[in-house]
């Protein structure tokens, strides 16, 4: 519990040093909390705590924040060093608007993919990719998340975002992405 | 010995109507084909001379073309120039033995080709040796129009069986992943190449496929879903069923011996780690590995008792063996820091794997009672090795110009071959086992 507490108060950091402004946030996460329990599972009072009156965020009016460009959840992708699942600092805000999104809205399910660049084994690479997405999982779940509303699965090589055979592609590679069920 | 029998004839045939009928058969995939290019061949080349069978010119299909490309292909013969005898010998007593050895044959293969009441043909020939002058072997087989090809690779077989002491494998079957833009198909091939057909179609990535140890069902690895699924595909009806689909990734499927169990790598408690399920996906999957690191890749030894594997627990990559009913790994590769992708070869001596230097992959194999490693090619991007049943060749996927092609290289690294299929980037090959012997 200690170790949440202290993880709750890195996030908190975190955020305050984020570009993103963290009332923006809060207001995101809870004016998309309506609309994501309606297409999650409609019957269900959303889980999160958050005061219902916290202001929208500046440009989230009635919009998706998962959607939103300006909001930090619109970003679903972190990516990793070669041979490598330590999540970097600077891809640290991005998971923690994720992880607080997910226990303030505790129907939301996501799916993290990972991928890693082409050179190898095909299978291999699959367990590398899976790796990446556990990691981004993890520190999920250190901050709030719950490990039900997540599921990690790998893409492996098979499916690269850059097709070149060159390092800038394979850095492009390396990378787990956040899905919602809705995108 | 005897002709095929009519129940192995049977099995192509259900083969033959699968792919005519498979639903996800993609449409015009008809023409689909491999083309084979040798490069390099045998230290010693036995020659033979194949003389065109008797009444062969009237087939749709005709023989011996067929057998002599296939001996060619191997890199392990030279065919002699079998024009201009007169007469042109099909029967033992027509043969000439001393012109044979003047153009320096060891052996001579004649046959006929004779029409039979049922409609079938009725294919006999002989395989003459010409310094003792005696008969090697001699075979009759019956077959349909559609079987002439397949009666030429089984022909092919008997010769190379006599004639080096190892088993043919020209009349068995290869599987491979083409990918032709957003499109992935799964198919499969002769060995020759010839009469490829898609038996999957997919607009997701589809790896791994790993032929039943009966040559009846594929299992692979399809991303249909979103997510790696492993599917078992039955051959001869078309049906598949989804046998390891739980939470997180399903992969690498590897055949135990008796066609009974699969080793797949499972995510479902936590990092990739080998279980075990039934083949037809009953009861609930036993856990092989207990490992905090990526253990992968598995693949039975043929005896069924052990399973080499990927695993990065020490660090790197590299090849442990672990006994099939569980208990503590060993890592058995030690060159190197990137070791992956092992296959045992079906004589169980050696295994086949991937083996990265100075950032190149190449193809190696190991030697179980020596340890000796040796690096069969050097391709640089070379992936997915899987052997013969004859354990001589080496089935693997590399890239020229760009392109992912299938290549082929000897056990003993002497002989190389390439297939390049006609559109698109082939890779994940497979090579069938021996059936219908």
């Amino acid at each position: 519990m200690k170790r949440l507490l202290l993880a709750a108060m890195a996030l908190a950091i975190l955020a305050a040093c984020s570009s993103t402004p963290t009332k923006e946030q809060d207001g995101a996460a809870v004016e998309d909390r309506s609309g994501a329990t309606a297409a999650q599972q409609p019957a269900k009072p959303p889980a999160a705590t958050g005061p219902t009156a916290t202001p929208l965020g500046s440009t989230g009016v009635g919009g998706n924040p998962l959607k939103d460009p300006s909001n930090i959840l619109s970003k679903r992708s972190v990516f990793f060093e070669l041979d490598s699942n330590i999540v970097k600092d600077e891809f640290k805000p991005l998971v923690s608007a994720h992880a607080r999104y997910l226990q303030q809205n505790r129907a939301m399910k996501m799916t993290i993919q990972g991928n890693a660049d082409e050179r190898g084994s095909r299978e291999y690479n699959l367990a590398l990719g899976q790796r990446r997405a556990d990691a981004v999982k993890q520190m999920m779940q250190l901050l709030g998340a719950q490990s039900e509303q997540i599921e990690t699965v790998s893409f492996g090589e098979e499916k690269p975002r850059a097709a070149g055979h060159d390092e800038a592609s394979w850095a492009e590679n390396r990378r787990a992405d956040i899905v919602y069920p809705n995108d | 010995m005897r002709s095929l029998s009519g129940k192995e004839f049977t099995l192509i045939n259900k083969l033959m109507r699968f792919f005519v009928t498979a639903l996800m058969l993609a449409a015009g995939t008809a023409g689909a084909s491999l083309t084979i290019e040798i490069v390099g061949a045998g230290a010693n080349q036995i020659p033979v001379a194949i003389v065109p069978f008797r009444a062969e010119e009237g087939l749709a299909q005709r023989i011996t073309p067929v057998v002599a490309a296939d001996l060619a292909r191997s890199g392990l013969f030279k065919t002699v120039d079998p024009g201009g005898m007169n007469p042109v010998p099909h029967e033992p007593e027509q043969l000439n033995y001393a012109q044979w050895r003047a153009r320096g044959a060891e052996a001579v293969v004649i046959g006929s080709v004779t029409k039979a009441p049922d409609g079938r043909y009725d294919i006999r020939f002989r395989v003459m040796d010409a310094v003792k002058q005696t008969q090697i072997a001699g075979f009759v087989y019956f077959a349909t129009e559609n079987q002439l090809r397949l009666t030429a690779h089984k022909i092919a077989d008997v010769i190379y069986e006599k004639l080096t002491g190892d088993t043919g494998v020209f009349a068995t079957r290869i599987a491979y992943v083409v990918k032709r833009g957003p499109r992935y198909e799964l198919h499969v091939a002769d060995a020759d190449g010839y009469g490829a057909q898609s038996v999957l179609s997919s607009n997701e990535p589809i790896i791994s496929p790993a032929w039943s140890p009966d040559g009846t069902r594929l299992a692979y690895v399809s991303f249909e879903q979103k997510k790696p699924i492993v599917y078992v595909q039955s051959l001869t009806t078309g049906g598949r069923r989804a046998v390891a689909a739980f939470r997180g990734s399903n992969s690498a499927p590897a055949w135990s011996p008796d066609g009974r169990r699969l080793a797949v790598t499972l995510t479902r408690d936590g990092n990739s780690q080998l279980y075990l399920i039934n083949a037809d996906g009953s009861d609930s999957p036993v856990r092989l590995t207990q490992s905090a690191a990526i253990d992968t890749e598995a693949n039975f030894a043929p005896d069924g008792q052990s399973i080499l594997f990927t695993s990065d627990r020490g660090g790197g990559p590299q090849i442990y063996r672990v006994s099939a009913s569980g208990g503590a790994a060993q890592r058995i590769t030690f060159e190197g820091s990137y070791n992956v992708s092992p296959r045992h070869s079906p004589d169980g001596k050696s295994f086949t794997f991937i083996q990265r230097n100075n950032g190149r992959f190449n193809v190696a194999v190991q030697d179980f009672a020596t340890r000796q490693v040796q690096v069969l090619t050097d391709g640089g991007i070379d992936e997915s090795p899987s052997f013969a049943p004859n354990s001589k060749v080496i089935l693997y996927a590399t890239q020229v110009g760009g392109r992912g092609i299938l290549a082929a290289v000897s056990s003993d690294g002497r002989i190389k071959q390439r297939l390049t299929a006609d559109v698109g980037d082939a890779r994940e090959p497979a090579w069938s086992p021996v059936v219908n012997k």
